[in-house]
């Protein structure tokens, strides 16, 4: 058995601390070891997307990540967004436009868009299918995705 | 009363849970004392497996146990076939070779398992999977379709005298006598190559068996929960009723998640019981890759005779199906084709005969599409070699020979996957095809706006295309509706749920009936605890067919409420309107009673229980169709290509579709977008490439080119049709597959037309730039 590294995480606000082997992936430290089952895993190999999450608030793919270099960061996952009885602005808006179907890659999605919009208050579609394009979807063909983050950046601009 | 939802685009149950990432789907389901499977697979395509050493993977800390054909006895025999072979049709030959569980003596496709690993870990299970040493003895690989049935081909089922699977021949008037007559007759081969699925959930399952209740739990994302339940107690000797299957939140089934009886479930069911613990395995994407099935993969030769004015006389297609290692799912794919090839024109005379080869490939079975794709790209390939030979305009020459929409019912006289005579029970195809015209501005783009852009040297094509969507096939589906105490309604179907939107479309279908709101509709779909009877989710049938059974059940128990309420309230049933989760007397604001009292009241604790009545207010009610409903379409594609490095770009796509009476049109909307998503990826991205050897090419998002965001059209422009079936109350058709069937035809076609100054021809679906670059180049003889 390899030897277990302690490490310091604080995931959506609230400090971890756990010992690990260091070859354990960061999305599934988040998925079975913290029991955050939002992320989702798509590829395993940093394509697809669907476990993307904030690291230090900038959007990564989890699962070409250890949980050893988590090690003293924050982490984002998508369950730090809304509820399902108060959704975050773009939730809603996801749920406004159907941009979800099977809603596997849609946490991927999300966490992508929340770092991107916070930069990008009015994107063109353009800059939208730009932003997403490290993002698989097999349900939607990414339109209603595209109306979505253009409503979710009204919908942000109003609340800020 | 009630406000109308069914015919109503209502925002999804399913979406808040799902946002705020609290669905359970596969991998998030953990139990106590659970251990982790995993799978050694062959790196050969075809080879004897003349020993296996799984000793240091035994020996390594954490392993529970290392699995080969010889631990597993009697269950090391080929599985049950999943889909009845073809007898219906006459003359139809066929061999069945199904799956077996894990290879014993021999292996035949490159990722067929050899050994499985159950462990403490998951990491655990796939490091022992390298400590596992098969001793292969290689053979050649059966690859190309024609020579694998050329005499003294190398055999996948050495038990048989061919890599012949299966043969149907089908015919409708007389192709032979049509093409006599006609003034043209033209012949050409046409490609179409394999696809993914590629749902982003991978396949996996959980089984938990408790030994005290005698008690089998199994937690899959199968769109067939039904046959997997039923598959694993027949093979256990348990009833029915001691296996329960629950559907999960499901990331995308399109397909392949149908099969059962796959290594997977026929192994780690036993080993579950065996160990007397839970097991969970969850395949990453390289596996479903090699081991989850795909398809497309057919030659066509194909002719078509036409008069000179363009009216088609008669059709042949002779083509080989790729059926891969074995045939579980038997001739579902290439009986699509064969409807597929001519159902929305007017064809009086059509041959069409199927070979179906066994290969060292991945077993074939239905992927969003299923045959009719490939059937689809093939006629309106030759319609457009057609119009090229006769110098007629692309869609003037589909007008002319389209149904016309008095036509209906029209017999097909060709027995689909149903195994009864196709029939196209309603439809407007004339009206799709221009209703797509008008909306592509098809005249003003040729006579105005590629005329231009040609003169300033660009390339600019348009493609259109006309398709059916053979949906709602048989045998049935059933459904029970349950009024709960607590005033609001549970429906439970058999069918599973892989993102379609039924948990809100079938709520809307019963919520239509009684009266309440839709949010109050609990759907359970694909628990067999919950409903025990149907067939799956597969062939664009779930809506059509549950949906219609979920529509019979309301009716049922809405009757049973007002009869009840009748006599509670002292009020005939005529005047009496279930509405916002009361019944109510019409005309009498307040004299009502709710319908969680009436449920209570129709369950009497004590006291006397009158001969006949049923408790509850409860029904069930299945359906199934005599015959398929055909949903419809046409669409129309701008391509503008870069002629320096063949990199397309689609500027306009326009889809006039036709699925009936819509339940949801902002889930039909999604479902078409998916589709073309697909059929995008089918045209020019996506291909899974086997090399001569067998080996996978493609076996992750490195080299399977999964469309994305920027591939796609700035915008996928929608018309509806509706016209209503007849075969069901609610008038509806399927959808699931829409997209994906006629994109790759439409595109090709736009490809040819944007490189008219090559004079290009390309029969093939799965290009990519340097496939056309080629193309290209041979045409102008380089």
């Amino acid at each position: 058995m390899t030897q277990l590294v302690k490490i310091n995480v604080t995931v959506n606000g609230v400090p971890y601390e756990r010992e690990v082997e260091p070859r354990l992936l960061l999305s599934d430290f988040i998925r079975h070891d913290l029991k955050l089952t939002g992320t989702h895993v798509g590829c395993e190999h940093g394509l697809c997307g669907a476990c993307t999450i904030l690291f230090d608030g900038q959007s990564v793919r989890s699962c070409i990540m250890f949980a050893v270099m988590a090690d003293g960061h924050k982490i984002e996952t998508v369950e730090s967004l809304g509820t399902p009885e108060h959704l975050h602005p773009l939730q809603e808006a996801f749920m406004e436009k159907h941009a979800l179907q099977c809603g596997f890659c849609t946490p991927g999605f999300l966490m992508t868009l929340v770092d991107y919009l916070g930069d990008n208050k009015n994107p063109t579609d353009e800059e939208i299918r730009e932003a997403i394009d490290g993002n698989y979807c097999r349900c939607t063909g990414y339109e209603n995705i595209v109306e979505a983050v253009k409503l979710a950046a009204k919908k942000m601009a109003a609340h800020s | 009363m009630a406000e109308r939802v069914f015919h109503k685009s209502i925002l999804r149950n399913e979406d808040p849970q799902i946002l705020a990432g609290k669905a359970q789907y596969l991998d998030d389901i953990e139990l106590p004392g659970m251990l982790y499977a995993a799978f050694k697979r062959s790196d050969y395509a075809h080879a004897r497996l003349k020993s296996i050493d799984v000793s240091e993977a035994k020996a390594l800390p954490g392993v529970i146990g290392v699995y080969t054909a010889e631990d597993f006895g009697d269950l090391v025999k080929p599985g049950p076939l999943q889909v009845p072979p073809p007898t219906a049709i006459k003359g139809a030959t066929y061999s069945s070779r199904t799956l077996m569980p894990i290879a014993k003596d021999k292996v035949r496709y490159s990722g067929e398992p050899v050994a499985v690993v159950i462990a403490e870990s998951r990491y655990i299970a796939e490091d022992a999977c390298d400590y596992i040493y098969p001793d292969f003895e290689p053979l050649d690989a059966v690859i190309d379709l024609e020579k694998a049935l050329q005499p003294g081909a190398t055999l996948v089922h050495e038990d048989l005298p061919s890599n012949e699977a299966a043969h149907v021949v089908q015919e409708r008037g007389n192709y032979a006598e049509a093409a006599a007559k006609a003034d043209v007759v033209i012949k050409k081969k046409i490609y179409v190559d394999r696809v993914a699925a590629a749902a982003l959930e991978n396949r996996g399952i959980v089984i938990n068996w408790d030994e005290k209740a005698q008690m089998m739990t199994i937690w899959c994302g199968t769109q067939s929960p039904i046959t997997l339940r039923n598959a694993t107690a027949s093979r256990m000797g348990l009833f029915e009723n001691q296996v329960r299957v629950i559907t999960p939140f499901t990331g995308g089934g399109f397909g392949p998640k149908i099969n059962t009886s796959m290594p997977d479930d026929v192994l780690l069911t036993e080993l579950a019981v065996r160990l007397n613990r839970p097991i969970k395995w969850y395949e990453d994407r390289r596996e479903n890759f090699l081991a989850t099935t795909s398809e497309r993969d057919q030659v066509h030769y194909a002719e078509i005779a036409l008069t000179k004015d363009g009216k088609i006389l008669g059709f042949k297609d002779v083509f080989y199906h790729n059926s891969g290692a074995y045939d579980p799912y038997m001739m579902t794919v290439p009986l699509n084709t064969q409807t597929h090839t001519v159902s929305n024109y007017n064809i009086p005379n059509f041959y069409t005969e199927i070979t179906m080869v066994f290969t060292n490939e991945m077993v074939v079975t239905p992927v969003r599409g299923a045959g009719r794709p490939q059937g689809v790209f093939v006629m309106e390939r030759m319609i457009d070699a057609a119009a090229r030979e006769l110098k007629m305009d692309v869609a003037e020459i589909r007008r002319v020979n389209l149904i016309q929409p008095d036509a209906y019912p029209v017999s097909t006289g060709i027995i689909g996957q149903d195994f009864v005579e196709g029939v196209l029970d309603s439809g407007d195809y004339p009206t799709a095809l221009a209703k797509v015209m008008s909306m592509i501005d098809y005249k003003k783009f040729r006579e105005e706006i590629q005329p231009k852009a040609r003169a300033e040297g660009k390339h600019l094509g348009i493609g259109i295309c006309t398709f059916t969507e053979g949906t709602g096939v048989g045998p049935y589906e059933g459904a029970k509706i349950t009024v709960g105490g607590n005033g609001k309604v549970s429906v439970a179907t058999g069918v599973a749920t892989q993102g379609q939107a039924h948990y809100t479309s079938f709520a809307q279908i019963a919520a239509e009936q009684l009266g309440v709101e839709v949010k109050d509709v609990k759907v359970i779909t694909g628990d067999t605890g919950a409903f025990a009877w149907g067939a799956g989710t597969f062939a664009s049938r779930g809506a059509t067919v549950a949906g219609t059974a979920i529509h019979l059940a309301a009716v049922k128990v809405k009757d049973k409420a007002l009869k009840l309420a009748s006599k509670i309230l002292e009020t005939p049933e005529s005047e009496l309107e279930l509405v916002g989760g009361y019944v109510q007397v019409a005309d009498i604001p307040g004299k009502k009673i709710s319908l969680g009292e009436l449920a209570s009241m129709a369950n009497p604790m004590r006291g006397t229980f009158p001969p006949g009545a049923e408790p509850g207010l409860e029904a069930v009610a299945y359906y199934g169709p005599p015959y398929g409903a055909t949903g419809a379409g046409c669409m129309a594609m701008i391509l503008d290509v870069d002629a320096e490095t063949m990199k397309p770009k689609i500027e306009r796509l326009v889809i006039v579709h036709d699925c009936g009476i819509p339940i949801n049109p902002m889930v039909v909307e999604g479902q078409v977008h998916g589709g073309i998503q697909m059929g995008i990826g089918n045209a020019f991205f996506e291909k899974v490439f086997y090399d001569e050897t067998g080996q996978l090419l493609t076996a992750s998002f490195m080299d399977y080119l999964f469309p994305q965001a920027t591939d796609m059209p700035p915008k996928i422009e929608m018309g509806h049709i509706e016209t209503p079936s007849p075969l069901n109350p609610l008038g509806i058709k399927g959808v699931g597959e829409a997209g994906a069937i006629p994109t790759p035809a439409a595109f090709t076609q736009a490809l040819e037309d944007a490189l008219y100054d090559t004079g290009v021809e390309i029969m093939e679906s799965n290009l990519s730039p340097s496939k056309v670059y080629s193309y290209v180049m041979k045409a102008k003889g380089a």
